[in-house]
């Protein structure tokens, strides 16, 4: 498995600190970890550094979690890295929307470790 | 009075019950437990909601009991905006001594969290109990969206909604101290 570089967007830095202590439980090996509070500052990160997985919320202010899955389709520096959205919007139309994106996953909050690494580890062995 | 009035408001908002059904099979489980959801129903998944993000989310074991039966302070007030099939208000409501033991057991950390992130927690428990309420019941996951979190601190602030809507509260001890949930719908 590749030594991971994260990229954890949320507007909560709770839910960061909860989704990176997952992350960590899952026994990963993680060589970098950075957050970014909106889509917006998540762009401006993954033009300025490599990840190769991101794990994003969807409801956040500025540029939500879909619109930003969009953005990094149209980037060519991101748009084979893996996206898996963590959120509390569970319904169909949002699912079939984020992965018609190009997200790779969907993780439901509340979230137990266990369900991070069942996502997180294939997506990570490619 | 109360009870039945509340009961009419839930069946005009005509939600079905067949939790987590979804696409053509889904449609036909609808139909299969097609039926309107009482007063107590709607405690039922909201009591579950609430009890399901605490223990998977730090591990602590909620107990419901009749509303109103505990002296307690509303230092911190978390809402979340309900738009769509269901319009109202979730809110979560505690003392601040409530309020830091969430966020600590949420962090996981010995150490006393900031304001800052007890605000944070706090707002996040009430998105992911709104989250969790409508994703258990059918037609609600999309046809209801949800607000950013609002946390509001203050001692025993009273909220007055300008809508004539109805409400459900409940009340959760965690370690035997109170935590108030109010789902308050517009009329």
């Amino acid at each position: 498995m590749k030594k991971a570089r994260i990229l954890i967007v949320d507007d909560s830095s709770v839910m960061r600190k909860i989704v990176e202590r997952s992350l960590r439980q899952a026994g990963l090996d993680i060589e970098a970890v950075k957050e970014a509070g909106n889509g917006e500052e998540a762009l401006k990160l993954v033009q300025e550094d490599q990840f190769n997985l991101i794990l994003s919320d969807i409801n956040m202010p500025a540029m939500d979690g879909l619109e930003f899955v969009r953005r990094l389709q149209a980037l060519r520096c991101t748009k084979s890295t893996p996206v898996v959205m963590i959120t509390t919007e569970t319904g169909e139309k949002h699912v079939v929307d984020a992965l018609s994106l190009g997200a790779r996953g969907y993780i439901r909050k509340p979230f137990t470790p266990d369900q991070i690494k069942e996502r997180v580890v294939p997506l990570l062995e490619e | 009075m109360k009870t039945s009035s509340i009961e009419n408001r839930f069946k005009t908002v005509g939600i079905l019950l067949g939790a987590q059904a979804t696409g053509p099979a889904g449609a036909e489980a609808k139909k299969d437990t097609m039926s309107i959801m009482s007063r107590q129903e709607w405690i039922a998944f909201l009591n579950t909601a609430t009890k399901e993000v605490f223990e998977i989310m730090m591990g602590a074991q909620l107990e419901c009991r009749e509303a109103g039966r505990s002296v307690m302070s509303r230092d911190f007030t978390a809402m979340i905006g309900l738009a769509g099939t269901l319009r109202g208000v979730l809110s979560l409501r505690c003392s601040s001594n409530v309020a830091y033991s969430l966020a600590r057991l949420m962090l996981a950390e010995d150490t006393p969290a900031s304001e800052d992130s007890v605000r944070d927690a706090f707002g996040e428990l009430c998105n992911m109990v709104a989250g969790n309420f409508k994703a258990k019941i059918a037609g609600m996951a999309d046809g209801c969206m949800l607000s950013v979190p609002t946390v509001i601190t203050g001692k025993d602030l009273v909220i007055y909604s300008l809508s004539n809507g109805e409400s459900i509260q409940l009340e959760f001890l965690l370690e035997g101290k109170p935590l108030e949930l109010t789902l308050s719908l517009h009329s």
